[in-house]
Formats: C-alpha cells, structure tokens, sequence
C-alpha cells in the first residue's frame, strides 16, 4: 500500500474516524491493529520477522530489567553485610548475564536483517571469489522478499533494547504496546528511526480530537503529497533518462543528473517524512523532526545533523560513541599516543570509530558496493574536512569572509555539490561506472552549451514540466526560508482565515493537477522503502 | 468568530468542489476531432424521443447501420449505443442504461465481442465509460471493465485520471469545456470515403474456438434482461471482412441462438444479397463499411425487421417528423462537409489523430 495510492488515503481515513470515534483506552489498540493490518496487506509473510523481532525484544528487555531489579533487590537487603569487593563482582554478573542477553537479542534481530537483506549480496560477492581464483563453483542465491522497512523497525528494536540495557528506559512490560512501538505503520516505510523515550509516551497516551492539530497534520500530509507528487515523482522523468543512458548523456548532462537527484531524493524522502509525521500528528501523536533544511547546510558535518536525523543519531549513540569508549578502543588509543604521538594518537581511534560508522551506514543503505563505497566516502569526506579545519581558521584570519552572505553561499553551494556528488552511488549501477560517470561529468563538460540549447528537452520532460519544477522548487526554497524564522504552519495559522482556507484548496487542486499519480505515472514507492 | 470560520469552511469547500469540477471538464478529453467515436456515448442523453430499435455492440454497428435510412425507408427509430472495441459486458450495461430511459422493441447485438473474455485496454474502456451519466449500472461497468492496473476512483472521478493533460490541453479543451457539437446521427459514425478492400492475412488456427465464461456470462445476461424487459434481441454478425469471423465461433452463437430461441444473422454470408461491394462501400478497406455500405446494410436490415418484427412506421408522426427532419439535416450536412472536405484535401482530415 503505497502512501500515495488510494487505498492507503482510504485506509487513513478509515483509522482517523475510527481512532476519534472509539474509547480513548482502545486508541493506541487500534494503531497497533493497523499497523499490523498495513503489513500484512504489504506481504503476509513479512509477518513473521516483525513478530520475531517484537517478542524477542520484549523478552530479553523484561529478562534485563529483571536482572536489573533482582540487584537492586539484592544489594538493598545486604547493603549493611556485602562487602565493596563483593558488590562489585555482583554488579558485574549481573551485567555480565545483562550483556549476554542484549547479545542474543542483538544476534536474532540484526541476524534476521543480515540474512534478509544480505545473504545475496553475500553469495554474490563469493561466486566473484570463486570466479576470480578460477573455481568454477557457484553458490545459489536463495529466494529471499526483504520485507518492507526491515531496516527501520530492526533499528528502533535494537536502539530500545540497548536503552533498556544501558537503563535509559524501563522496559515496556505490555507486550502489545511494544509491537505498536516497532510496527507503528506510518513510520514503517520510510522510518524515522524513533527512540522509545521520545515515542512511547505520546503514542500510547489518549488523544481528544483537536481541530488545531488535526488541521496541522493535514497541512502537513499535503505538504509531503505536494514534494513526492509534483516534485519528485516528476524530476524523476529527467534523472531516469541521464542514469539510464549513460552512453549518450555524458558530460555536463552528468551534473545535470547528479543535482536532479539530489533534488528527487530530497523531495521525496523529507516528502515522505512529512506525510509520516502528518498523519502522526493527525491523530495527536508527535513523531520527531527528521530533517532541518539540510541543503541549507555550510559543511558536511552539519549536513549529516540535520539529514535523516534519526539514522544519523543511532549511528553515533549505538555504535560510535560504544567503539570510541570501548576497552580494544582505548588500548588503541593509549598505544598510538605512545608510539605515534599525540597528533596520531588522537585520531586514530576516532578515525576508526567514523569508518566503523559510515561503513555501517553504507551497508544499512543497501546491500550492494555503491553504498558501501558511498558510506566510506562519505566518513573519508568527514574526515578529511576535519583535517582541514586549521586551514579554514586560517583562511577565515586572513580574509574577513566568515558570515558574510555570498561566504555562506558559497559553503551551502560547495556542500550541496559534494552531497550530490556522493549520491552519485545513488544512481549508477555499479561502483565503476559510478567513478567513471563522475569522471566523465569533467572531461566531457564542454557539452555544457549544448545541455541549455535544447538539451534539457532530451531527457523527457517538457517545458511545462521545467515551469512545474520550477514552481516546486520556488515553493520549497520558500518554506525553508520562512521556517528558518519558525512553524510555517503557524505562520499561517496567523493569517485570516480565508487566505487559511485558499492555501488548503490551492495546494489540493495543485497537487491533483500536477501530482505524476494515476494510469501513465509509474506509481513509485519512496526511495527510501528500499532500505 | 467560529461561525464564521464554518461559514469560511463551507464556502471555501464549494468553491474547491466547483473549480475541480470545471477543472475535470477542462481536461476531460474532448473527441471533437480525431477519435471521435470517445463521444458517442455521452451523445446518446440528448435523445428527445425513444426508439423501437436499440443497436449494442462495437464498431461493427456504429459504422455499419445508418439510423437515417431505416427512419426515411422504413420510419424505424433508432439509436446505437457502441464505441470502439465495445466488450460485452459493456454492451450489456449500456443496454442495462438504456433501458433507465426506454424499452425499445428491439435490441441488436453484434457478436464480434464475444472474443474477448476479458478486460483489455484502458483507452477503450474510457470511450466506453466515460460517456455515461454516473449510475449503479456505471458503476458496475467500471467494475467489470477495469484492467488491473486501474482504479474505480479513476472513473468515478476523471480529474484523478486526466489530471496529467493539463500539460497538453489544446484549443479544443477550452471550446468544448461546456458544450459539445454532435458527432453523430444517433450514434452512427459516418465516413465517406472510399479504400477498396484490401488482401487480409489468413487466419490464424486458434488453440481453442470456444468463448470464454464470463463473455457467455454476460450474453446469458443480456438474454435474461431482453426477457424480462419483453423485448425480442437479435444477434447479428455484421458484414466485415476483418477480423476473421470463424465457422467454430459462427457454429456456438447458431447454437446459442437456437437455444434461447434467438435470431441471428450472420450477415457476412448476405453480403451479396446486401448488395456490398467492398470496392465501394467501405472506407478502410473492407474492415469497414462507408456511409454508402452503411446506408445498404440499414435498408436490408429494415427490411428484414418490418418483415419479421412489425415495426410500426412512424413517419406521419408530426413530432418525430420534426426531430427527424433535423437529423436527416444534420446529417446531410455532415455528408456533404465530408464530401467537399474530401474534395479540398483528397482525405478526411477530420479523422486524422494528431
């Protein structure tokens, strides 16, 4: 069920009048009953990983938390007796009892991922290692579906065991209310990722019907309609065509490309998000911000703090800071400020902490090279921006540039260029072609009068089409400079009501008329489904 | 101040609602030119007077039976309710439609569609049903027409569908927004022009002649509906030469028939007795009939229903008199613009499909 086909509009309209039509105690039953409606209606066998996922984790989190309070039972009832040697190595038992169950839960939720997602990949890479050494053995593939949002519901398990672990939050001790916590259906396609402390409250909680925020999460669905719709299932037409014929479209069409789905995968992943958070908000529950106008940011760092925000932050919570303070990490780190000095010293244990990182960012991506090699790319750029921060301090010493408009500028521009670049991994279909496309987007550039001179006409989209775009994009930059200020919503809501009510049936007939929906449009998931 | 947000609501939700409507008409394909048999069916609703003779099927009626000839040679009223590639099931809700409306004596149908079991082309299903004015009968055509990769929704609400024409809308969009002209007398289609029949591949053996169940289906329904309704259905073969009419398909029907205690004539064995001759009297090379076939075929099939159904004659009826004076006239008219079209270009540019 595609957010944007009907069926799902009627489905959501189904839950809403039921959701304020029913008991506020059966509210959050009701979620959880559509959620798992929604992904058996996806695929019925997806089912079964879901539910592994959910029991497993609501077991292990009840065996932590119990471990848990037997020693605080235990230490309470002795604490006049134990000695400080003892309760340590009680402490330590128990974490050690703790540790091995987070470990299982760990091994059966990543390992179902691993497997789903991976074992092709896996057997893919090995017959290219039998091939290359001349063995002429071959493994089969198996026939695996990747259910949908595996890669979402497998994180937001994990990040709340570890929570549970780590004792940032109690273990949710109804079964039920957990497998709402995982399958939530909005958040099942495309996430975000969702931390249980910031989820679980406001979902489970009873929500009267309120105009304001219902009115608000509508806004916000046809927003995300308006960017999937008109934008980027639109802009969609034009990148297919340069990825697609990479023999023909070289060049200064590569550029061309590459910003094109920079602004496609934009428009439909925060487009996809706000319908996410829309009809989150619609019936009362807040889901957090998953973006802040990346393409607004001056460097990559900053971009990856406000780009898939969610994604971004378990990254560092689950596995950067845990590999930066672990104890192989600090020996590592003590060794190479003896041996190699404090400069080495410093970095190395970062460094590995940032390739662990977007090494792991790339394989959740997808299970292929060019996300692999896109995530190392991308932790290379990091670091080697890091690097170059002394020399930015200099620079911004010698000339009085830092803060001054066309200075921002050009940092958003030298950022949204680098993105786009990495991106490119995004569309090639192999690693190689990708370098070689990149190349070629160089050493071809020259074609760059031919692009404005009919060469925009070549990649199927026609001139109304370009106006449509245009339209767009002026209506996105817009919102992201008024939002910069606050809630556009709000700023609207400030207005009267008539311009109120006009902007609602302007963005509805807009997106009825220039959506790329219906027979003739590819109806297209949302590029993020994928991972 | 929230009274008059409801009142600002209500009148914002009306003009939303309107502008879409006028907006779904905007973009509504016009079939004034080109393929215009995609507005033959909505033309059907202007009919001011009922007829004894209700013609279903597809093009093999609505380009082969001209209604003005049974009217001036027999004072036979009637209508053809077909489009391009018309199914069965189809056929059977436009009779279904009709019937809301009148009971005529006679229903022809033209078997040809038993061929297809099942749904095959949206931009035929769209010629079919979009013409129809919104029904339970609609409805279930939609249902019963729609390829899998189409939506009820899509039907029900054309806007969600035509949405993307907005990019290519022509002056005709605009001039035909709110009224059409006619198309057609009574929903003949008329060409005439001439291309001699032509040599057609041999037929292909087929790996099984029987129609399908669900085609079967619907001309089982179509029988019953004629029963209940007390009117007699005639089941023709028109006289076509492509695309083959097999003797194992001509057998089933012969036999349908027989049991139902049905007529039907196969009238591609009558084409002499007709008096077509397909040098002449077809346009796109026997596939066809031209106005001068068609005006053949209808003055033999008149013939044949005075004989063996008793029509009554209505001309003298003063107000059917009036309403088929303007027919003939705009027919004529039609004719004759076709004519000196032909004349000034060498072709009917009308028809051509930009």
């Amino acid at each position: 069920m595609l957010f944007t086909s009907y069926n799902f509009i009627a489905f959501i309209t189904l839950v809403f009048i039921l959701y304020y039509s029913i008991p506020k105690k059966w509210q959050w039953p009701l979620l959880l009953v559509s959620s798992y409606f929604f992904y058996f209606v996806a695929g019925k066998e997806y089912l079964v990983y879901i539910v592994v996922t959910t029991v497993s984790t609501f077991l292990v989190s009840l065996g932590i938390e119990k471990l848990r309070g037997k020693q605080t039972d235990y230490l309470s009832e002795n604490k006049d007796t134990i000695e400080k040697e003892d309760k340590k190595k009680y402490k330590a038992g128990i974490k050690k009892r703790q540790w091995q169950l987070l470990l299982g839960c760990l091994i059966i939720n990543l390992g179902i991922l691993a497997f789903v997602k991976y074992s092709n990949f896996s057997i893919a890479n090995i017959n290219t290692i039998f091939k290359i050494t001349g063995s002429s053995y071959q493994l089969s593939f198996l026939n695996l579906v990747l259910p949908m949002g595996i890669s979402f519901y497998t994180f937001q398990a994990v990040g709340y065991i570890i929570d549970v672990y780590r004792g940032k939050v109690a273990a949710e001790k109804n079964l039920f209310k957990l497998a709402l916590f995982v399958s939530f259906f909005p958040q099942l396609v495309q996430g975000p990722i969702s931390r249980f402390s910031d989820l679980a409250a406001t979902l489970y909680e009873h929500h009267a019907f309120n105009i304001h925020v219902v009115s608000f999460g509508i806004q916000r669905i046809l927003w995300g309609l308006f960017k999937k719709l008109v934008i980027a299932d639109r802009i969609l037409v034009g990148v297919n065509s340069i990825i697609r014929n990479s023999g023909e479209f070289q060049g200064a069409y590569v550029l061309v490309g590459m910003l094109f789905y920079a602004f496609e995968l934009y428009a439909d992943f925060t487009g996809g998000i706000d319908i996410t958070i829309g009809i989150a908000e619609v019936m009362g529950i807040r889901v957090k911000e998953n973006f802040i106008r990346p393409y607004f940011s001056k460097s990559i760092k900053e971009y990856w703090r406000r780009w898939h925000i969610s994604m971004s932050t378990w990254f560092t919570d689950y596995i950067f800071y845990p590999i930066s303070v672990c104890q192989p990490m600090l020996k590592l780190s003590r060794f190479s400020r003896k041996h190699f000095g404090d400069f080495f010293g410093k970095r190395i244990p970062v460094y590995i902490s940032v390739f662990v990182v977007w090494f792991a960012t790339g394989v959740w991506h997808g299970a292929s090279w060019n996300f692999i090699v896109w995530g190392v790319m991308n932790g290379v750029v990091i670091m080697i921006s890091q690097e170059f921060i002394p020399l930015y301090e200099k620079f911004h010493k010698r000339f009085d540039v830092e803060g001054k408009f066309y200075y921002r500028a050009f940092q958003v521009i030298r950022t949204i260029l680098l993105m786009s670049s990495l991106r490119m991994f995004d569309c090639y279909r192999d690693v190689g072609l990708t370098f070689k496309m990149f190349g070629n987007m160089f050493i071809n550039f020259g074609n760059i009068f031919e692009v404005f001179n009919g060469g925009f006409m070549k990649l199927g989209l026609t001139g109304i089409d370009y106006l449509i775009l245009l339209f767009g994009f002026t209506a996105l930059f817009s919102v992201s400079l008024i939002q910069r200020k606050g809630s556009v919503r709000e700023f609207f809501a400030t207005k009267p009501t008539v311009l109120r009510y006009s902007m609602f049936g302007f963005i509805i007939i807009v997106i009825l008329l220039f959506g790329a929906y219906g027979v003739g449009f590819d109806a297209r998931q949302f590029i993020y489904n994928q991972f | 101040m929230k009274k008059k947000n409801i009142v600002i609501g209500i009148i914002t939700a009306i003009l939303l609602i309107v502008s879409l409507g006028v907006l779904q008409r905007l973009l509504m394909p016009k079939f004034m030119t080109g393929i215009v048999e995609g507005s033959l069916v909505e033309e059907y609703y202007q009919e001011k007077s009922k007829h004894d003779v209700i013609f279903v099927g597809d093009c093999e009626v609505y380009e082969n039976f001209s209604p003005i000839t049974l009217w001036k040679n027999y004072g036979i009223t009637s209508y053809i309710r077909g489009s391009a590639q018309q199914l069965i099931w189809q056929s059977y809700y436009l009779l279904e439609d009709t019937l809301r409306f009148e009971k005529p004596d006679v229903v022809v149908f033209n078997v040809l569609s038993l061929k297809y079991d099942q749904p095959q082309s949206e931009a035929y299903n769209r010629m079919s049903i979009d013409g129809m004015q919104l029904s339970m009968t609609k409805i279930n055509n939609i249902l019963a027409s729609m390829t899998p990769k189409e939506n009820i929704l899509d039907y029900i609400f054309p806007i969600l569908r035509y949405h993307s024409r907005i990019t290519s809308l022509t002056a005709d969009d605009f001039k035909y927004c709110f009224g059409k002209d006619k198309v057609s007398t009574n929903g003949y289609y008329m060409r005439v022009d001439v291309k001699p029949a032509g040599v057609f591949p041999t037929p292909k053996k087929l790996a099984d002649y029987s129609f399908g169940a669900n085609a079967m289906k619907y001309l089982d329904k179509m029988t019953l509906l004629c029963k209940q309704n007390g009117i007699k259905l005639i089941l023709i073969k028109a006289p076509c030469l492509y695309p083959h009419w097999y003797k194992e398909w001509d057998d089933q029907v012969k036999t349908y028939a027989q049991k139902n205690n049905l007529d039907y004539i196969n009238m591609i064995n009558l084409v002499d007795k007709i008096g077509i001759d397909f040098k002449k009297n077809t346009y796109d090379a026997g596939l066809h009939l031209n106005l001068s076939g068609a005006e053949k075929l209808a003055d033999y099939f008149g013939a044949y229903l005075v004989r063996n159904y008793a029509l009554k004659d209505h001309r003298g009826d003063p107000s059917l008199d009036k309403i088929y004076n303007d027919k003939t006239a705009f027919y004529n008219d039609m004719k004759q613009s076709q004519i000196d079209e032909i004349k000034r270009y060498g072709y009917l540019k009308r028809f051509l499909v930009k």
